[in-house]
Formats: C-alpha cells, sequence, structure tokens
C-alpha cells in the first residue's frame, strides 16, 4: 500500500528526547507525537473557521441540558 | 480538544428559509428510497460525524479509497461511503440534478446534489475493503448484492430520523460541547457492539487512567443475527455505569451505523469518527470489527502504523483473562500464572451459559448487567 506522507528533519537529539519523553504514556510513537503537537499549535494560532453560529451553540447546550447530560 | 477530521466539523443540516425551501422543492424532485442504513449514513454526513465527507463518494474518491485508503486529497479514508442504485433509476437521473432521498417511511430525509453517476466492481471493492471476495462474509455479502450504479454528490439534510434511543443520539457537535463542559481535553473512546464484561470493562478503565473521561460509544443499527439487540446493550452498560463507574468521568452516546465487519480498514474508520466526536484517543482490542476468522487477530491494530497522521491516539490492547491466583484481569503481559489459573472472557461462552438460564461467575460479567440480559426473553437479534 503506497503511504503518502512527507518528510520533517528534526534533529536526532530531539528526536531521542521526545522517545525518551512519550514512554510510558499515551502517545505510541515520536511522529503521532509530533503530528498531534504540531496541530495543537495549529490551532492554537486560529486557523479553524468555526461555521457553527452563536444561536447554534445555544441549541446544543440547551438540547444537552434536556437530554440531562450537563446541568 | 482534537480537530475534527480534515479540520472542520461537517454541518449539512438544512435550517430556517433553506430548509423551508427545500422541503417543499423535495416533493417535486425525482426520489430515491433508503433504507435504515443507508438513512443514518446520510444523517452522520449531514451532522459532521463522518467529516470531511459532504456527501456520498464521487469516482475519483471511491478508486482513492479503495487502492489507496485515503481520499484524492490524501486525507485518510478506509470505508467507501456509496450510495447504490440500479441502471433504470440512475438512466433517469442527471448528473447536476438534485434529487429527493426518501427515509425508510417514505418522507423527504435529504436532498442530493447529483454530481456523477459511475459503475463499480463489486468483486474488486469487496476483496480491497474486506480482503477477501467470500461471499459467507457480511460485508463482502452486501457489497455483491449491491446494484450496479454509483451516485456521488453532496446531500443536505432536511430531516432527522428519529429513533427509539433518542436520548443517546448526539452529534459530533454536541458530544465536543459535553467533553469541553466536563472540563475534558483528552477523551478515549470505545466502541462496541456487545454487551459489557468485566475485560470490557478493564480495558475502559484502564485506558481512562491515561486521559480525562470516557466516552463510550456504542453501535446501533444493523448487525448479524445472533449479536445482542440494541435496547439489551443499551441497558447493560447504563447498568455498569450506574454501579461501577464515575460518573463525572464518563459519557455514553450511540453511533448510528451499520457495523461493515470489515475488520482493519473499519479499526481506521472508527477511530476517524470518534476523533470527530472530539476523542483524542481510541481503544483497539483484539479482532476489531472482525468477524469469523477473516482477519489476524491484531491486523487492526497494525494497521494504524500506515497511518502516522490520524492525530486520534490509537490505545492497543490484548487479549485479557481474569487470573485466579492474581485475583484480578490480567494479560500474559502481566501475569506469571498459567494457564490452569486463567478464566477466558469469551463472548460465546458467556452468551450460551446467559441462554442456558444460568448466572456467569462474577468475574466474568458483572451481576447486574448479567440480570439485564436474563430478564429478556431474546436478548439477541433474529
Amino acid at each position: 500500500m503506497k503511504k503518502e506522507f512527507t518528510a520533517v528533519s528534526i534533529p536526532t537529539s530531539l528526536y531521542k528526547e521526545i522517545e525518551e519523553a512519550i514512554r510510558g504514556t499515551a502517545d505510541p510513537s515520536v511522529p503521532n507525537y509530533v503530528a498531534r503537537v504540531l496541530r495543537e499549535s495549529l490551532k492554537k494560532t486560529g486557523s479553524q473557521e468555526d461555521v457553527f453560529s452563536p444561536e447554534d451553540e445555544e441549541k446544543v447546550k440547551d438540547r444537552l441540558k434536556a437530554l440531562g447530560y450537563i446541568d | 480538544m482534537i480537530q475534527p477530521h480534515g479540520g472542520q466539523l461537517i454541518d449539512r443540516v438544512l435550517k430556517g428559509a433553506a430548509l423551508d425551501e427545500a422541503l417543499k422543492k423535495a416533493a417535486s424532485l425525482p426520489s430515491i428510497p433508503l433504507d435504515a442504513e443507508q438513512t443514518s449514513d446520510v444523517e452522520n454526513i449531514a451532522t459532521g460525524v463522518f467529516s470531511p465527507l459532504e456527501g456520498f463518494l464521487g469516482e475519483k474518491d471511491f478508486r482513492s479509497v479503495l487502492d489507496k485508503m485515503r481520499l484524492a486529497n490524501g486525507l485518510a479514508w478506509t470505508i467507501p461511503v456509496i450510495l447504490a442504485v440500479d441502471r433504470k433509476t440512475a438512466d433517469g437521473l442527471a448528473a447536476g440534478a438534485d434529487v429527493a432521498l426518501l427515509n425508510p417511511a417514505g418522507e423527504p430525509a435529504a436532498i442530493l446534489h447529483l454530481a456523477e453517476k459511475y459503475g463499480f466492481d463489486k468483486a474488486e471493492t469487496a476483496r480491497k475493503v474486506f480482503g477477501t471476495d467470500d461471499t459467507a462474509h457480511p460485508g463482502v455479502a452486501k457489497i455483491m448484492s449491491l446494484p450496479d450504479v454509483l451516485l456521488g454528490g453532496s446531500i443536505d439534510l432536511i430531516r432527522e430520523t428519529p429513533t427509539p434511543f433518542q436520548k443517546y443520539k448526539l452529534t459530533p457537535r454536541e458530544t465536543r460541547r459535553l467533553f469541553q463542559d466536563k472540563g475534558w481535553s483528552t477523551v478515549v473512546g470505545f466502541q462496541t457492539r456487545n454487551t459489557p464484561h468485566i475485560g470490557h470493562e478493564y480495558v475502559q478503565k484502564s485506558a481512562l487512567t491515561l486521559v480525562d473521561g470516557l466516552f463510550i460509544n456504542p453501535v446501533i443499527g444493523k448487525k448479524k443475527k445472533g449479536d445482542y439487540r440494541d435496547d439489551v446493550i443499551l441497558s447493560s452498560y447504563e447498568e455498569l455505569i450506574k454501579n461501577y463507574y464515575v460518573p463525572e468521568r464518563t459519557t455514553m452516546a450511540i453511533l448510528m451505523m451499520e457495523m461493515r465487519y470489515a475488520g482493519p480498514r473499519e479499526a481506521i474508520f472508527h477511530a476517524i469518527i470518534r476523533k470527530n466526536f472530539g476523542c483524542s484517543h481510541i481503544i483497539i482490542g483484539r479482532d476489531h470489527a472482525g468477524v469469523g476468522s477473516y482477519y489476524a487477530p491484531f491486523a487492526a491494530q497494525e494497521i494504524f502504523a500506515d497511518f502516522p497522521d490520524l492525530e486520534i491516539t490509537p490505545l492497543f490492547f490484548r487479549s485479557f483473562f481474569y487470573c485466579k491466583k492474581c485475583g484480578a484481569v490480567v494479560s500474559d503481559k502481566i501475569c506469571p500464572h498459567g494457564k490452569d489459573h486463567q478464566i477466558q472472557f469469551r463472548g460465546t461462552e458467556i452468551r450460551d451459559m446467559l441462554v442456558r438460564g444460568e448466572y456467569p461467575p462474577a468475574e466474568l460479567v458483572r451481576p447486574e448487567v448479567a440480570k439485564i440480559i436474563m430478564d429478556e426473553k431474546n436478548p439477541f437479534n433474529d
């Protein structure tokens, strides 16, 4: 199966540091960790446009309340 | 919180004036009747469960999913979400036209903006998705029984189709809001189509030690004959959660979807869906989404190595058993005692005991859960 990824180089010392840091955590691999952290970083820069209006948000909240999921 | 797959939750649920207009328009459009599973697919597309899909796959995406397990834009996607019709119906529909999709009650559920019609090789599709063209495999049988033409195009939802389990039916928008409200930034999703035994509980609670919250997400919809009934699955989980889980750390909602039994490919699909619901992690056990002996026991875990860009983190669990000497649920990785001390969690054996009217030992099934199942005259699908 052809894999469609691209390589990003990081210093070997950093790779090893990450490898050590994620041992015993929920991150299964360095690439997974790196992808997750980069995504989180992109999110913080506001890359995603929210398609939902404040009215929609309010409806969501009301439904969750009505179903007893939140107080 | 984790981003939806592709970066944005899809919302194709019509509202306000657009909904009124679509309802009027639907009455005069050519129509296609959908079964319950297809209706669920439409709702899942519209509410973002299948983000980034905005409709049924076109040919380019369909070929790419079969050949590369990715959409044409390179985004991971392993299960074709398709709408098949017979040639006569297809001949009566023009690409570029709108088509009303009718729910099983015959009401307009959605409008399909038909972009293309194309043929497909059913045996090839079965081999690529299921790894076999053996029609004894339920997913293969389904593909082989489909009509010949696939319709591709985006959809807009007109009407949600109610279920008997409405209080557990949440959209990704709602689960994301719920997780946020609970203060969970990391959430582990648990996919299930069974009533819970102690092994499931052990896996869920082990995973929960690593994250903020547990999202139990039973698949509700068409399953195999002999699988537990949907209402029995939900009732047994309600009882388990009530008696044995920390409510602030656990929640449950259903996923209205047909099981495909595509093993490894379906494990990735399930992970994408849970990512859209807002889960940062997903539990993948032995033979996830498998059936019979079509897949190697840990193939559904190994396939994740091909998807390092998936972002949701899989938590892999091996087989667990109860060790009488340890007095606990353990695995071969952590228990030094031999097979003589083990009680296995074999679903078929537990099921047989329940059918015979015998309570399984408390080491296998919580008595409250066993009672729920045994109180039913027939807890299984006919």
